[in-house]
């Protein structure tokens, strides 16, 4: 074990460098040792002859509900998203529920009806689950854990390994309006603007995606906590290789651009739910892209770099005049600064 | 220190002439504006925001005239360079 | 206008970086300093070093209120948010910043009542909105920020609210500029001088840089164009032989300053004979102080402070850095022992520290053969 922490942080759950370290120098060494694989967004598991993708995630937000979603939806979507990304469709879910004493049943009765909408736009079947319940004071309400599992997609291989100069990066839509959402919806910051969390099922884009360029997709992933920045450098570090992207062709809706000004945030840290990142050989990104903006919900997708043999292992943005900077994972989740 | 946005005064707080509403596109904002009492912005006014109080105005006379020195970078060469294409000597650039 | 995308244009970008290359005199290397750490962080934010010719250094300046701040102070504000009825309010900005006993979250972690709040309203808020509990808000910054914490201060007293008090960490921005300029090692061109600050002071107090120093001066916006243009104008100067200080940011810095926010300042703080600065060193007259007449809110007055003064560690070459002798790369910790995520000195923590920002934004891009020109992405 090479965690050297003394103690745990909210860094650590916040999907930047510190969660990797937790992920990396904990987990992996004591949990993980037997699988080879890189840490990815679900994993593939061998049943008598048949692959299946099977992960895990828990669900901690708070506000319960915000505008756009609440924490049932994003229980649903974010399961599913993983096992898209992941080349896989879900098939069957499993649910357990960490309850707060006093918690009022009509807020669970709400969240619960979420998740069932969610579940049935989403063609998945929930079947079986788990609950307990904690003491006031804990839980913040509810926590909800999801574990999906799925068939591979055999059109598509996702495999670091394969990622070469030259590949596309394709963003499905507009970056932070998740994260933003929730910042503004917590209150503490007194800002208010029009703008709704992302949540949302990607597996119908992701799924037109592989039908159009099935062969060419070489690397998915869905940019969760820490943003477009986290899920790119690591892939960045896993295959070795430089992501250019271009700034002018990072789709980032005013909101979110204004709220990330005022507070000093760069929105490609910032959280997603609805989206998908996509390494697609040259050949196939064109015709992907025109695919996404044929398709319901893929209207504002975009190509926003290439992989590149350097910078190695590192993300560098750059502008139209032509200047750039290096684009890394923070320690822990993005801060308003005023300097 | 140095973290300061311009924003829009959308709305002023009618029983407390201190404070406004401002956007910075599409986020608002309530600010505190007691640092320009000497010369209070209305509504429509731009303002420079730092940590949740109005800085200064913004003048879009000053903004505009940049913009022109800026679109102008350059231009003074050009000129000269067609005025040493005609062949006279000594001349300077200004 | 929105005063934002029209000083980002990418073609007047370009008009401006090419005025300079035309203006710089190959025979000459000019050494300028951004005094403001919001400088700083924009020319790596926006790339601009990419622009410039080589024979423009930019060295970065002591402005960073994060960075200069000693860490004895950081832990004189947490040992009196130790107490379980305090709750410790700071800008996001300090929440990684070590003490001896760790960062505030590292103390809010072991049960400390820490919140970030995005102005000293908000914190004075908190203490309305939690009458039980007293309301420290750890102030930091120069003097675009000292205006904004005198007036909370003005409100606190006009409400008589009891529970809310200031640890004041207000500092000055011209002693930091006489410092660099009294360093020996120091031989600087000309100033990017400071954007914010200068709308609360504004341009005359850099005069005697000019007259006394002959240095010129350009008080400068922070979007790109404002930075180059700024630039070109010092260049101008230069090659005239001139040393003046010129107002680049029109748009928002008077030239005489915001007398309002000079008067609020004046009626909450006074001058401390002299204060500790990171890496600096003991400066006269160089910070802020609360008022006896504010003692109430006053948490240097309301608390016992322990006084806590800490040394770096030798190795550490943050006061260098801070005087732009030495680059964030030729500190012996850069990039090992001091990290981002694991800082030693306050310039790392800093967003706009320029060991933060080199490493952040820069550092692995020296490493890598760099790509000038972007070829089609579409």
């Amino acid at each position: 074990m090479r965690f050297r922490d003394p103690q745990i942080e909210m860094a650590h759950g916040a999907g930047g460098k510190a969660s990797r370290r937790l992920v990396e120098g904990l987990f992996a060494p004591l949990l993980f040792e037997s699988s080879r694989a890189p840490l990815g967004d679900a994993a593939h598991v061998r049943i008598s002859g048949s692959c299946v993708a099977i992960t895990t995630d828990s669900f901690v937000v708070k506000p319960l509900k915000f505008p756009g979603g609440s924490i049932g939806e994003l229980a649903v979507n974010g399961t599913m998203n993983d096992l898209a990304v992941s080349g896989a469709k879900g098939l069957a879910m499993v649910v357990t529920f960490v309850l707060e004493e006093g918690l009022p049943t009509s807020v669970l009765e709400d969240e619960v009806r979420a998740m069932a909408a969610a579940l049935h736009r989403a063609g998945v079947t929930m079947v079986g689950g788990d609950t307990k319940v904690v003491e006031r004071g804990k839980a913040d309400g509810m926590y909800i854990t999801t574990t999906g599992i799925g068939h591979l997609m055999p059109q598509v291989t996702i495999d670091t390994r394969s990622v070469r100069p030259g590949d596309r990066i394709l963003l499905s839509g507009p970056i932070g309006d998740h994260g933003i959402t929730i910042l503004l919806a917590r209150g503490e910051l007194d800002l208010t603007a029009d703008l709704s969390s992302d949540t949302r099922c990607v597996l119908p884009l992701i799924e037109t995606t592989v039908e159009e360029a099935g062969p060419g997709i070489r690397w998915m992933r869905d940019p969760t906590r820490g943003g477009v920045a986290t899920s790119l450098n690591e892939l960045a570090r896993d295959c070795g290789l430089g992501i250019v992207l271009s700034e002018e062709e990072i789709p980032v809706r005013d909101e979110v651009r204004g709220a990330c000004e005022l507070l000093g945030l760069d929105p490609l840290h910032i959280a997603n739910e609805g989206q998908f990142l996509a390494v697609v050989a040259p050949e196939y990104a064109d015709a992907a892209l025109n695919a996404l903006h044929q398709a319901e919900g893929g209207e504002n997708a975009f190509i926003i770099g290439e992989v590149r043999a350097e910078p190695a292992c590192a993300v560098l943005v750059t502008t139209r005049y032509g200047g750039s900077r290096i684009v890394d994972m923070l320690v822990g989740d993005p801060l308003p600064r005023i300097c | 220190m140095c973290l300061a946005i311009p924003g829009k005064i959308v709305a002023l707080v009618p029983d407390q002439p201190h404070l406004g509403t401002v956007e910075v596109t599409g986020v608002r904002r309530r600010v505190d504006l007691g640092l320009l009492q000497d010369d209070m912005p209305v509504v429509g006014d731009w303002v420079l925001i730092h940590v949740g109080f109005a800085m200064t105005k913004i003048s879009e006379q000053d903004a505009s005239e940049q913009m022109q020195l800026l679109a102008m970078l350059g231009e003074t060469e050009v000129a000269m360079e067609e005025v040493r294409g005609y062949g006279f000597e000594g001349v300077k650039g200004t | 206008m929105r005063y934002v995308d029209e000083f980002r244009d990418p073609d007047l970008i370009t008009k401006a970086s090419e005025e300079i290359y035309r203006l710089a005199d190959p025979e000459r290397h000019y050494r300028i300093m951004e005094v403001c750490g919001g400088h700083t962080h924009a020319i790596y934010r926006f790339g601009l070093k990419d622009i410039l010719p080589s024979n423009i250094e930019l060295i970065h300046g002591p402005g960073c209120p994060v960075c200069v701040l000693p860490m004895g102070r950081i832990d004189d504000g947490l040992a009196v948010a130790s107490n379980s009825d305090v709750i410790f309010a700071a800008f996001g900005d300090m929440m990684r910043v070590p003490g001896t006993h760790g960062s505030p979250f590292e103390h809010k972690a072991r049960g400390t009542d820490v919140r970030i709040v995005y102005s000293p309203a908000d914190a004075l808020q908190l203490a309305r909105k939690n009458p039980d509990k007293h309301v420290m808000f750890f102030a930091i910054g120069f003097e675009t920020t000292a205006p904004s914490t005198a007036l909370t201060l003005i409100r606190a007293k006009a409400e008589d609210l009891k529970n809310f008090s200031v640890f004041c960490n207000h500092v000055t921005i011209i002693p930091a500029i006489r410092a660099i300029l009294d360093s020996p090692d120091m031989r600087l061109d000309g100033f990017i001088g400071p954007g914010h600050v200068s709308t609360v002071i504004g341009c005359r107090p850099y005069e005697w840089i000019a007259r006394s120093e002959r240095k010129p001066v350009v008080t400068s916006g922070f979007e790109p164009l404002d930075l180059l243009q700024s630039i070109v104008m010092l260049l101008r100067q230069l090659q005239a032989g001139e040393a003046r200080v010129e107002n680049q940011y029109k748009r928002v810095v008077p030239w005489e300053g915001n007398r309002a926010a000079l008067k609020v300042m004046a009626e909450v703080f006074q001058l401390r004979p002299y204060f500790e600065w990171r890496g600096l060193g003991f400066i006269s007259q160089s910070a802020l102080k609360i008022r006896d007449e504010y003692a109430e809110w006053d948490a240097e007055q309301r608390f016992p402070i322990p006084g806590t003064r800490v040394t770096d560690p030798k190795a550490a070459q943050c006061g260098e850095v801070l005087k732009g002798v030495l680059k964030p790369a030729q500190c012996k910790l850069f990039g090992k022992e001091c990290t981002p995520e694991r800082p030693i000195g306050a310039l790392m923590v800093s967003s706009e520290g320029s060991c933060a920002a080199y490493y952040n934004y820069e550092h692995r891009k020296a490493a890598a053969a760099l790509v000038t020109s972007i070829s089609s992405v579409a």
